[in-house]
Protein backbone atom coordinates (compact mmCIF):
# COMPACT_ATOMS: atom_id res chain seq x y z
CA UNK A 1 0.00 0.00 0.00
CA UNK A 2 0.80 3.75 -0.68
CA UNK A 3 2.81 5.11 2.15
CA UNK A 4 1.43 8.42 0.97
CA UNK A 5 -2.16 7.80 2.47
CA UNK A 6 -1.30 6.54 6.05
CA UNK A 7 1.05 10.05 6.33
CA UNK A 8 -1.83 12.30 4.99
CA UNK A 9 -3.80 10.51 8.03
CA UNK A 10 -1.36 11.31 10.75
CA UNK A 11 -1.35 15.30 9.20
CA UNK A 12 -5.24 15.20 9.11
CA UNK A 13 -4.93 14.13 12.66
CA UNK A 14 -2.24 16.71 13.54
CA UNK A 15 -4.02 19.13 11.96
CA UNK A 16 -7.97 18.52 13.50
CA UNK A 17 -6.76 17.15 16.93
CA UNK A 18 -7.55 20.05 18.60
CA UNK A 19 -10.79 20.65 16.80
CA UNK A 20 -12.03 17.85 19.16
CA UNK A 21 -11.79 20.14 22.33
CA UNK A 22 -13.62 22.14 20.40
CA UNK A 23 -16.54 20.22 19.51
CA UNK A 24 -16.67 18.75 23.10
CA UNK A 25 -16.95 22.40 24.50
CA UNK A 26 -19.82 23.78 22.47
CA UNK A 27 -21.70 20.37 22.94
CA UNK A 28 -20.93 21.29 26.88
CA UNK A 29 -22.58 24.60 25.77
CA UNK A 30 -25.31 23.53 24.46
CA UNK A 31 -26.42 21.89 26.83
CA UNK A 32 -26.06 24.22 29.02
CA UNK A 33 -28.00 26.54 27.33
CA UNK A 34 -24.61 28.88 26.32
CA UNK A 35 -23.17 29.85 23.09
CA UNK A 36 -20.01 28.60 23.91
CA UNK A 37 -16.35 29.32 22.76
CA UNK A 38 -15.46 29.49 19.00
CA UNK A 39 -14.59 25.52 17.73
CA UNK A 40 -11.18 26.55 17.19
CA UNK A 41 -10.65 27.99 20.61
CA UNK A 42 -8.07 25.99 20.92
CA UNK A 43 -5.95 26.84 18.13
CA UNK A 44 -6.07 30.26 19.01
CA UNK A 45 -4.77 29.41 22.58
CA UNK A 46 -1.83 27.33 21.41
CA UNK A 47 -1.08 29.90 18.84
CA UNK A 48 -1.47 32.96 22.04
CA UNK A 49 1.00 30.55 23.94
CA UNK A 50 3.64 29.75 21.41
CA UNK A 51 4.20 34.13 21.34
CA UNK A 52 4.27 34.08 24.98
CA UNK A 53 7.69 33.57 27.02
CA UNK A 54 7.76 31.15 29.80
CA UNK A 55 8.83 31.90 33.45
CA UNK A 56 10.37 29.25 35.23
CA UNK A 57 10.67 28.45 39.51
CA UNK A 58 13.82 28.70 40.74
CA UNK A 59 12.85 24.77 42.48
CA UNK A 60 12.22 23.70 39.02
CA UNK A 61 15.24 21.58 37.73
CA UNK A 62 15.77 20.03 33.99
CA UNK A 63 12.60 17.49 34.66
CA UNK A 64 10.06 20.37 34.70
CA UNK A 65 11.44 21.66 31.24
CA UNK A 66 11.63 18.19 29.72
CA UNK A 67 8.55 17.35 30.42
CA UNK A 68 6.21 18.56 28.04
CA UNK A 69 8.67 17.69 24.79
CA UNK A 70 9.19 14.60 25.73
CA UNK A 71 5.01 14.23 26.48
CA UNK A 72 4.41 15.97 23.02
CA UNK A 73 6.93 13.66 20.99
CA UNK A 74 5.96 10.01 22.98
CA UNK A 75 2.58 10.88 21.95
CA UNK A 76 3.07 12.04 17.95
CA UNK A 77 5.28 8.98 17.93
CA UNK A 78 2.06 6.58 19.33
CA UNK A 79 0.31 8.46 16.11
CA UNK A 80 2.50 6.75 13.90
CA UNK A 81 1.43 3.05 15.17
CA UNK A 82 -2.72 3.65 14.91
CA UNK A 83 -4.63 2.78 11.52
CA UNK A 84 -6.73 4.86 10.06
CA UNK A 85 -9.95 3.41 8.88
CA UNK A 86 -9.26 1.48 6.06
CA UNK A 87 -5.81 2.88 5.89
CA UNK A 88 -2.76 1.39 7.59
CA UNK A 89 -1.10 1.96 10.07
CA UNK A 90 2.56 4.16 9.16
CA UNK A 91 4.79 1.54 11.27
CA UNK A 92 3.61 -1.34 12.15
CA UNK A 93 5.33 -4.98 13.45
CA UNK A 94 3.97 -7.91 15.85
CA UNK A 95 3.97 -7.15 19.60
CA UNK A 96 3.95 -2.83 18.88
CA UNK A 97 0.69 -2.56 21.14
CA UNK A 98 3.30 -2.78 24.16
CA UNK A 99 5.41 0.07 22.63
CA UNK A 100 2.00 2.33 21.40
CA UNK A 101 0.97 1.56 25.15
CA UNK A 102 4.09 2.39 26.90
CA UNK A 103 4.63 5.63 24.64
CA UNK A 104 1.58 6.88 25.90
CA UNK A 105 2.95 5.55 29.93
CA UNK A 106 6.17 7.65 29.14
CA UNK A 107 3.90 10.76 28.67
CA UNK A 108 2.33 10.57 31.62
CA UNK A 109 5.40 9.38 33.44
CA UNK A 110 7.13 13.17 32.22
CA UNK A 111 4.18 14.77 33.09
CA UNK A 112 4.21 13.23 36.31
CA UNK A 113 8.28 14.11 36.89
CA UNK A 114 7.67 17.74 35.75
CA UNK A 115 4.88 17.76 38.30
CA UNK A 116 6.70 16.88 41.29
CA UNK A 117 9.86 18.87 39.95
CA UNK A 118 7.72 21.56 40.93
CA UNK A 119 7.92 20.81 44.82
CA UNK A 120 4.73 22.34 45.24
CA UNK A 121 2.80 19.09 47.86
CA UNK A 122 -0.49 20.38 45.65
CA UNK A 123 0.94 19.45 42.28
CA UNK A 124 2.29 16.43 44.03
CA UNK A 125 -1.34 15.60 44.92
CA UNK A 126 -2.16 15.34 41.23
CA UNK A 127 0.60 13.76 40.41
CA UNK A 128 -0.26 11.05 42.79
CA UNK A 129 -3.42 10.52 41.70
CA UNK A 130 -2.58 10.37 38.10
CA UNK A 131 -0.14 7.62 39.02
CA UNK A 132 -2.68 5.63 40.95
CA UNK A 133 -5.31 5.55 38.21
CA UNK A 134 -3.08 5.23 35.48
CA UNK A 135 -1.99 1.99 37.35
CA UNK A 136 -5.30 0.40 37.12
CA UNK A 137 -6.17 2.12 33.42
CA UNK A 138 -3.15 0.81 31.86
CA UNK A 139 -4.23 -2.77 33.02
CA UNK A 140 -7.40 -2.47 31.50
CA UNK A 141 -6.02 -1.06 28.41
CA UNK A 142 -3.91 -3.89 27.92
CA UNK A 143 -6.86 -6.27 28.43
CA UNK A 144 -8.82 -4.71 25.84
CA UNK A 145 -5.89 -5.05 24.03
CA UNK A 146 -5.31 -8.45 24.84
CA UNK A 147 -9.34 -9.17 23.30
CA UNK A 148 -8.84 -7.55 20.35
CA UNK A 149 -6.22 -9.63 19.73
CA UNK A 150 -7.27 -12.91 20.49
CA UNK A 151 -10.61 -11.81 17.83
CA UNK A 152 -8.68 -11.26 15.00
CA UNK A 153 -5.36 -13.43 16.07
CA UNK A 154 -3.12 -9.95 15.66
CA UNK A 155 -1.06 -8.72 18.06
CA UNK A 156 -0.24 -5.72 16.18
CA UNK A 157 -2.47 -2.46 16.13
CA UNK A 158 -2.88 -2.65 12.32
CA UNK A 159 -3.30 -6.57 12.34
CA UNK A 160 -6.41 -5.85 14.92
CA UNK A 161 -7.86 -2.86 13.49
CA UNK A 162 -7.14 -2.49 10.01
CA UNK A 163 -5.89 -5.66 8.05
CA UNK A 164 -8.34 -8.08 9.43
CA UNK A 165 -10.99 -6.06 8.77
CA UNK A 166 -14.61 -7.30 8.93
CA UNK A 167 -13.84 -10.44 10.41
CA UNK A 168 -13.44 -9.19 13.56
CA UNK A 169 -16.80 -8.72 14.29
CA UNK A 170 -17.55 -12.56 12.63
CA UNK A 171 -16.31 -13.61 15.83
CA UNK A 172 -18.48 -11.83 18.38
CA UNK A 173 -20.19 -8.91 17.87
CA UNK A 174 -21.49 -8.85 21.65
CA UNK A 175 -17.94 -9.32 23.13
CA UNK A 176 -16.62 -6.64 20.91
CA UNK A 177 -19.41 -4.12 21.91
CA UNK A 178 -18.12 -4.68 25.33
CA UNK A 179 -14.48 -4.24 24.27
CA UNK A 180 -15.92 -0.36 22.38
CA UNK A 181 -17.42 0.25 25.86
CA UNK A 182 -14.77 -0.37 28.12
CA UNK A 183 -12.02 1.70 25.58
CA UNK A 184 -14.12 4.50 25.70
CA UNK A 185 -14.33 4.72 29.78
CA UNK A 186 -10.50 4.33 29.10
CA UNK A 187 -10.83 7.65 26.63
CA UNK A 188 -12.40 9.29 29.34
CA UNK A 189 -10.02 8.37 31.86
CA UNK A 190 -6.76 9.08 30.10
CA UNK A 191 -8.30 12.20 29.31
CA UNK A 192 -9.39 13.60 32.31
CA UNK A 193 -12.95 13.44 31.58
CA UNK A 194 -15.53 13.71 33.71
CA UNK A 195 -16.32 11.06 35.48
CA UNK A 196 -13.01 10.54 36.57
CA UNK A 197 -11.84 14.39 36.68
CA UNK A 198 -13.13 17.69 35.74
CA UNK A 199 -11.50 20.19 33.25
CA UNK A 200 -13.32 22.71 34.00
CA UNK A 201 -12.13 22.86 38.04
CA UNK A 202 -9.07 24.92 37.92
CA UNK A 203 -7.90 25.24 41.73
CA UNK A 204 -10.04 22.53 43.44
CA UNK A 205 -8.40 19.98 45.02
CA UNK A 206 -10.14 17.64 43.04
CA UNK A 207 -8.06 17.84 39.74
CA UNK A 208 -5.94 15.77 38.67
CA UNK A 209 -4.64 17.41 34.85
CA UNK A 210 -4.90 20.74 35.47
CA UNK A 211 -3.21 20.57 38.53
CA UNK A 212 -0.22 19.14 37.32
CA UNK A 213 -0.18 22.09 34.38
CA UNK A 214 -0.74 24.98 36.77
CA UNK A 215 2.95 25.95 36.82
CA UNK A 216 3.39 25.74 32.93
CA UNK A 217 3.70 28.78 31.44
CA UNK A 218 3.80 29.55 27.23
CA UNK A 219 5.41 27.24 24.89
CA UNK A 220 5.17 24.80 27.26
CA UNK A 221 1.32 24.59 28.63
CA UNK A 222 1.07 24.63 24.63
CA UNK A 223 2.81 21.51 24.32
CA UNK A 224 0.44 20.04 26.92
CA UNK A 225 -2.39 21.17 25.51
CA UNK A 226 -1.75 20.32 22.12
CA UNK A 227 -0.27 16.66 23.22
CA UNK A 228 -3.68 16.27 25.67
CA UNK A 229 -5.65 16.56 22.11
CA UNK A 230 -3.52 14.19 20.51
CA UNK A 231 -4.15 12.16 23.22
CA UNK A 232 -7.92 12.27 22.70
CA UNK A 233 -7.65 11.46 19.23
CA UNK A 234 -5.55 8.77 19.47
CA UNK A 235 -7.40 6.95 22.22
CA UNK A 236 -10.37 7.73 20.23
CA UNK A 237 -9.15 6.06 17.15
CA UNK A 238 -8.82 3.26 18.67
CA UNK A 239 -12.96 2.38 19.44
CA UNK A 240 -13.58 4.61 15.88
CA UNK A 241 -10.86 1.58 14.32
CA UNK A 242 -13.23 -1.08 15.74
CA UNK A 243 -16.49 0.73 14.96
CA UNK A 244 -15.47 1.22 11.49
CA UNK A 245 -17.36 -0.29 8.78
CA UNK A 246 -14.25 -2.41 6.87
CA UNK A 247 -17.42 -3.49 4.29
CA UNK A 248 -16.42 -0.46 2.29
CA UNK A 249 -13.78 -0.35 -0.39
CA UNK A 250 -10.27 0.98 0.59
CA UNK A 251 -9.94 3.16 -2.47
CA UNK A 252 -13.48 4.52 -1.28
CA UNK A 253 -12.61 8.13 -1.36
CA UNK A 254 -15.08 8.99 1.79
CA UNK A 255 -12.95 6.78 4.00
CA UNK A 256 -10.94 9.87 5.65
CA UNK A 257 -14.09 11.84 5.64
CA UNK A 258 -15.95 8.72 7.58
CA UNK A 259 -12.97 8.07 10.19
CA UNK A 260 -13.12 11.40 11.10
CA UNK A 261 -16.55 11.51 11.41
CA UNK A 262 -16.29 8.75 14.25
CA UNK A 263 -13.91 10.63 15.83
CA UNK A 264 -16.20 13.56 15.79
CA UNK A 265 -18.94 11.58 17.31
CA UNK A 266 -17.22 10.12 20.14
CA UNK A 267 -16.08 14.13 20.90
CA UNK A 268 -19.48 14.88 21.16
CA UNK A 269 -20.68 11.81 23.15
CA UNK A 270 -18.10 12.95 25.41
CA UNK A 271 -19.39 16.47 25.69
CA UNK A 272 -23.19 14.95 26.27
CA UNK A 273 -21.31 12.37 28.95
CA UNK A 274 -19.72 15.67 30.62
CA UNK A 275 -23.28 17.45 30.28
CA UNK A 276 -25.39 14.43 31.63
CA UNK A 277 -22.94 13.11 34.79
CA UNK A 278 -21.36 14.48 38.04
CA UNK A 279 -17.34 13.82 38.38
CA UNK A 280 -17.03 10.20 40.70
CA UNK A 281 -15.82 10.55 44.24
CA UNK A 282 -12.09 10.20 44.24
CA UNK A 283 -12.46 7.10 46.11
CA UNK A 284 -15.05 5.32 43.90
CA UNK A 285 -12.36 6.14 40.42
CA UNK A 286 -10.60 2.81 41.19
CA UNK A 287 -13.82 0.80 41.53
CA UNK A 288 -14.81 1.72 37.88
CA UNK A 289 -11.92 1.16 36.65
CA UNK A 290 -11.98 -2.59 38.60
CA UNK A 291 -15.35 -2.94 37.11
CA UNK A 292 -13.94 -1.86 33.64
CA UNK A 293 -11.29 -4.61 34.07
CA UNK A 294 -14.09 -6.75 34.63
CA UNK A 295 -16.12 -5.98 31.43
CA UNK A 296 -13.16 -6.56 29.42
CA UNK A 297 -12.35 -10.28 31.68
CA UNK A 298 -15.86 -11.14 31.05
CA UNK A 299 -14.91 -10.59 27.09
CA UNK A 300 -11.45 -12.14 26.71
CA UNK A 301 -13.62 -15.42 28.91
CA UNK A 302 -15.69 -15.54 26.14
CA UNK A 303 -13.62 -15.25 23.69
CA UNK A 304 -11.89 -17.80 24.88
CA UNK A 305 -14.22 -20.74 24.83
CA UNK B 1 -28.79 -12.99 19.63
CA UNK B 2 -28.87 -15.40 21.76
CA UNK B 3 -25.31 -14.77 22.60
CA UNK B 4 -25.49 -11.12 23.34
CA UNK B 5 -28.69 -12.17 26.02
CA UNK B 6 -25.99 -14.50 27.65
CA UNK B 7 -23.90 -11.53 27.70
CA UNK B 8 -26.15 -9.08 29.15
CA UNK B 9 -26.71 -11.50 31.98
CA UNK B 10 -22.89 -11.64 32.87
CA UNK B 11 -22.64 -7.87 32.92
CA UNK B 12 -25.98 -7.57 34.74
CA UNK B 13 -24.40 -10.02 37.67
CA UNK B 14 -21.36 -7.89 37.66
CA UNK B 15 -23.53 -5.12 38.09
CA UNK B 16 -25.65 -6.82 40.82
CA UNK B 17 -22.47 -7.73 42.83
CA UNK B 18 -21.07 -3.70 42.04
CA UNK B 19 -24.37 -2.33 43.23
CA UNK B 20 -25.12 -1.70 47.23
CA UNK B 21 -28.30 0.24 46.71
CA UNK B 22 -31.31 -2.20 47.08
CA UNK B 23 -33.48 -0.16 44.56
CA UNK B 24 -30.85 -1.14 41.98
CA UNK B 25 -30.21 -4.64 42.86
CA UNK B 26 -34.11 -5.29 42.55
CA UNK B 27 -34.13 -3.41 38.86
CA UNK B 28 -31.14 -5.56 37.77
CA UNK B 29 -33.21 -8.47 38.89
CA UNK B 30 -36.28 -7.72 37.41
CA UNK B 31 -34.07 -7.08 33.70
CA UNK B 32 -32.30 -9.95 34.58
CA UNK B 33 -35.80 -11.76 34.61
CA UNK B 34 -36.79 -10.56 31.75
CA UNK B 35 -33.65 -11.22 29.73
CA UNK B 36 -34.07 -14.85 30.91
CA UNK B 37 -37.74 -14.95 30.04
CA UNK B 38 -36.91 -14.10 26.60
CA UNK B 39 -34.32 -17.14 26.34
CA UNK B 40 -36.81 -19.50 25.37
CA UNK B 41 -37.49 -17.81 22.28
CA UNK B 42 -34.23 -18.63 20.47
CA UNK B 43 -33.76 -22.11 21.20
CA UNK B 44 -34.79 -24.35 18.57
CA UNK B 45 -37.36 -27.11 20.59
CA UNK B 46 -39.89 -29.29 19.29
CA UNK B 47 -42.42 -27.41 21.47
CA UNK B 48 -45.59 -25.96 19.73
CA UNK B 49 -45.57 -21.82 18.99
CA UNK B 50 -47.79 -20.84 21.55
CA UNK B 51 -46.94 -22.82 24.17
CA UNK B 52 -43.41 -21.43 23.65
CA UNK B 53 -45.13 -18.30 23.98
CA UNK B 54 -46.97 -19.33 26.55
CA UNK B 55 -43.87 -20.33 28.64
CA UNK B 56 -41.96 -16.64 28.05
CA UNK B 57 -45.45 -14.42 28.99
CA UNK B 58 -45.77 -16.39 32.56
CA UNK B 59 -42.22 -16.21 32.90
CA UNK B 60 -41.79 -12.63 32.53
CA UNK B 61 -44.74 -11.93 34.26
CA UNK B 62 -43.59 -13.55 37.45
CA UNK B 63 -39.72 -13.20 36.68
CA UNK B 64 -39.62 -9.60 35.57
CA UNK B 65 -42.51 -7.73 36.74
CA UNK B 66 -44.40 -9.34 39.70
CA UNK B 67 -41.65 -11.11 42.32
CA UNK B 68 -39.75 -7.43 41.05
CA UNK B 69 -42.63 -5.46 42.01
CA UNK B 70 -43.16 -7.73 45.62
CA UNK B 71 -39.29 -6.59 46.11
CA UNK B 72 -40.29 -2.66 45.57
CA UNK B 73 -43.49 -3.18 47.96
CA UNK B 74 -41.71 -4.96 50.53
CA UNK B 75 -37.90 -2.46 50.57
CA UNK B 76 -40.92 0.34 50.78
CA UNK B 77 -42.20 -1.22 54.04
CA UNK B 78 -38.79 -1.82 55.84
CA UNK B 79 -37.74 0.88 54.34
CA UNK B 80 -34.05 0.09 53.72
CA UNK B 81 -32.22 2.31 50.83
CA UNK B 82 -28.88 0.50 50.78
CA UNK B 83 -26.33 -1.94 52.26
CA UNK B 84 -24.33 -0.27 54.88
CA UNK B 85 -21.53 -2.69 55.36
CA UNK B 86 -21.00 -5.43 52.93
CA UNK B 87 -18.79 -8.66 54.34
CA UNK B 88 -16.87 -8.54 50.87
CA UNK B 89 -15.83 -5.08 49.35
CA UNK B 90 -17.68 -3.79 46.29
CA UNK B 91 -14.26 -4.18 44.07
CA UNK B 92 -13.32 -7.53 45.31
CA UNK B 93 -17.24 -8.67 44.83
CA UNK B 94 -16.87 -8.16 41.24
CA UNK B 95 -13.25 -9.44 40.83
CA UNK B 96 -15.16 -12.73 42.80
CA UNK B 97 -17.59 -12.31 39.70
CA UNK B 98 -15.29 -13.17 37.31
CA UNK B 99 -13.27 -15.59 39.22
CA UNK B 100 -16.76 -17.23 39.24
CA UNK B 101 -17.57 -16.77 36.00
CA UNK B 102 -13.97 -18.23 35.14
CA UNK B 103 -14.72 -21.42 37.34
CA UNK B 104 -18.20 -21.85 35.74
CA UNK B 105 -16.54 -21.84 32.59
CA UNK B 106 -14.01 -24.46 33.21
CA UNK B 107 -16.51 -27.23 34.69
CA UNK B 108 -19.22 -26.62 31.72
CA UNK B 109 -15.73 -27.53 30.12
CA UNK B 110 -15.71 -30.95 32.27
CA UNK B 111 -19.04 -31.25 31.83
CA UNK B 112 -20.39 -34.00 28.95
CA UNK B 113 -23.51 -33.11 27.76
CA UNK B 114 -25.69 -35.73 26.56
CA UNK B 115 -27.04 -33.48 23.52
CA UNK B 116 -26.02 -30.09 21.81
CA UNK B 117 -27.10 -26.77 23.31
CA UNK B 118 -28.19 -23.78 21.64
CA UNK B 119 -25.11 -21.61 22.34
CA UNK B 120 -21.85 -22.94 24.02
CA UNK B 121 -22.25 -20.08 26.13
CA UNK B 122 -25.67 -21.38 28.15
CA UNK B 123 -24.40 -23.43 30.33
CA UNK B 124 -21.27 -21.90 31.77
CA UNK B 125 -23.56 -18.52 31.97
CA UNK B 126 -26.29 -20.48 33.89
CA UNK B 127 -23.74 -22.29 36.36
CA UNK B 128 -21.81 -18.35 36.85
CA UNK B 129 -25.43 -17.13 37.20
CA UNK B 130 -26.26 -19.11 39.95
CA UNK B 131 -22.59 -18.87 41.47
CA UNK B 132 -22.98 -15.21 41.55
CA UNK B 133 -26.43 -15.72 43.18
CA UNK B 134 -24.90 -17.91 45.75
CA UNK B 135 -22.10 -15.50 46.69
CA UNK B 136 -25.05 -12.24 46.92
CA UNK B 137 -26.62 -14.78 49.61
CA UNK B 138 -23.25 -15.48 51.58
CA UNK B 139 -21.19 -11.81 51.23
CA UNK B 140 -24.66 -8.96 52.08
CA UNK B 141 -25.54 -8.70 55.49
CA UNK B 142 -29.62 -6.99 54.61
CA UNK B 143 -32.27 -9.85 54.67
CA UNK B 144 -33.60 -7.86 50.99
CA UNK B 145 -30.43 -8.15 49.48
CA UNK B 146 -30.17 -11.79 50.62
CA UNK B 147 -33.63 -12.52 49.00
CA UNK B 148 -32.24 -10.68 45.83
CA UNK B 149 -29.07 -13.21 45.88
CA UNK B 150 -31.87 -15.95 46.26
CA UNK B 151 -33.94 -14.53 43.07
CA UNK B 152 -30.48 -14.53 40.95
CA UNK B 153 -29.42 -17.97 42.09
CA UNK B 154 -33.21 -19.14 41.06
CA UNK B 155 -32.64 -17.17 37.62
CA UNK B 156 -29.44 -19.58 37.13
CA UNK B 157 -31.08 -22.22 37.54
CA UNK B 158 -34.09 -21.91 35.58
CA UNK B 159 -31.49 -20.76 32.87
CA UNK B 160 -30.02 -24.60 33.02
CA UNK B 161 -33.17 -26.08 32.97
CA UNK B 162 -34.53 -24.58 29.96
CA UNK B 163 -31.74 -24.52 28.07
CA UNK B 164 -31.27 -28.51 28.71
CA UNK B 165 -34.76 -29.87 29.15
CA UNK B 166 -36.68 -27.77 27.32
CA UNK B 167 -38.40 -31.10 25.48
CA UNK B 168 -39.04 -32.25 29.10
CA UNK B 169 -42.33 -31.78 30.62
CA UNK B 170 -42.46 -28.11 31.24
CA UNK B 171 -44.87 -28.40 34.18
CA UNK B 172 -41.72 -28.80 36.43
CA UNK B 173 -40.57 -25.38 35.70
CA UNK B 174 -43.98 -23.75 36.00
CA UNK B 175 -44.28 -25.77 39.17
CA UNK B 176 -40.75 -24.12 40.52
CA UNK B 177 -41.87 -20.45 39.29
CA UNK B 178 -44.66 -21.13 41.61
CA UNK B 179 -42.68 -22.01 44.63
CA UNK B 180 -39.91 -19.30 44.05
CA UNK B 181 -42.50 -16.78 43.94
CA UNK B 182 -44.27 -18.05 47.59
CA UNK B 183 -40.66 -18.48 48.60
CA UNK B 184 -40.47 -14.78 48.30
CA UNK B 185 -43.85 -13.86 48.92
CA UNK B 186 -43.06 -15.35 52.49
CA UNK B 187 -39.53 -14.28 52.64
CA UNK B 188 -40.87 -10.80 52.44
CA UNK B 189 -43.34 -11.19 55.00
CA UNK B 190 -40.95 -12.38 57.47
CA UNK B 191 -38.16 -9.44 56.44
CA UNK B 192 -41.50 -7.12 57.26
CA UNK B 193 -41.74 -8.78 60.92
CA UNK B 194 -38.32 -8.75 61.58
CA UNK B 195 -38.06 -4.98 60.66
CA UNK B 196 -41.21 -4.37 63.04
CA UNK B 197 -39.82 -6.13 65.87
CA UNK B 198 -36.29 -5.44 65.82
CA UNK B 199 -36.46 -1.89 63.84
CA UNK B 200 -33.59 -3.30 61.36
CA UNK B 201 -33.03 -6.47 59.17
CA UNK B 202 -29.53 -6.93 59.53
CA UNK B 203 -29.23 -10.61 59.30
CA UNK B 204 -25.60 -10.61 60.64
CA UNK B 205 -27.03 -9.57 63.93
CA UNK B 206 -29.30 -12.64 64.52
CA UNK B 207 -26.73 -14.25 65.77
CA UNK B 208 -27.11 -12.51 68.87
CA UNK B 209 -30.37 -13.91 69.39
CA UNK B 210 -30.71 -15.99 72.18
CA UNK B 211 -33.11 -16.93 75.00
CA UNK B 212 -31.01 -15.50 77.71
CA UNK B 213 -28.69 -12.00 77.18
CA UNK B 214 -25.51 -12.45 78.40
CA UNK B 215 -24.01 -9.56 80.57
CA UNK B 216 -21.84 -7.87 77.61
CA UNK B 217 -24.54 -8.30 75.10
CA UNK B 218 -27.22 -6.51 77.08
CA UNK B 219 -26.41 -2.87 75.43
CA UNK B 220 -26.88 -3.69 72.38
Amino acid sequence: MNIVYPLLNVLIALLAAPLMAGIINRVKAFFAGRKGPSLLQLYFDIGKLLRKGAVYSRTTGVFFRLGPPVGLAAVFMALFFIPWGAYPAVLFFPGDLVLFVYLLGTQRFFMILAALDTGSSFEGMGAGRDAQFSVLSEAVLFLCLAVMSAASGSVSLNGMLCSAGGKIWQVSPPVLIVVVFVLYIILLVENYRVPFDDPNTHLELTMIHEVMALDHGGADLAMINYASALKFWILAALPAGLLFPYALNPDFPGNALLFFGIIAATAVLTGIVESGMARLRLLKVPQLLTAAAALSLVALIFLAK
Amino acid sequence: MLDGILMLLVLLNLFSLGSTRISASIRVVAYQGAAIGLVPLFLRGKIPGTMLLGIVFVTLLVKAVLLPGFLRYAQKRVNVRREEKTFVGVSTSILCGVAALGVAFFISSRLPLPFATASPFIVPVALSVSLTGSFIIISRAQALSQVIGYLILENGIYLFGIALFLEQPLLVELGMLLDVFVGVFVMGITIFHINREFEHTDTSRLSGLADWLPEERSLE
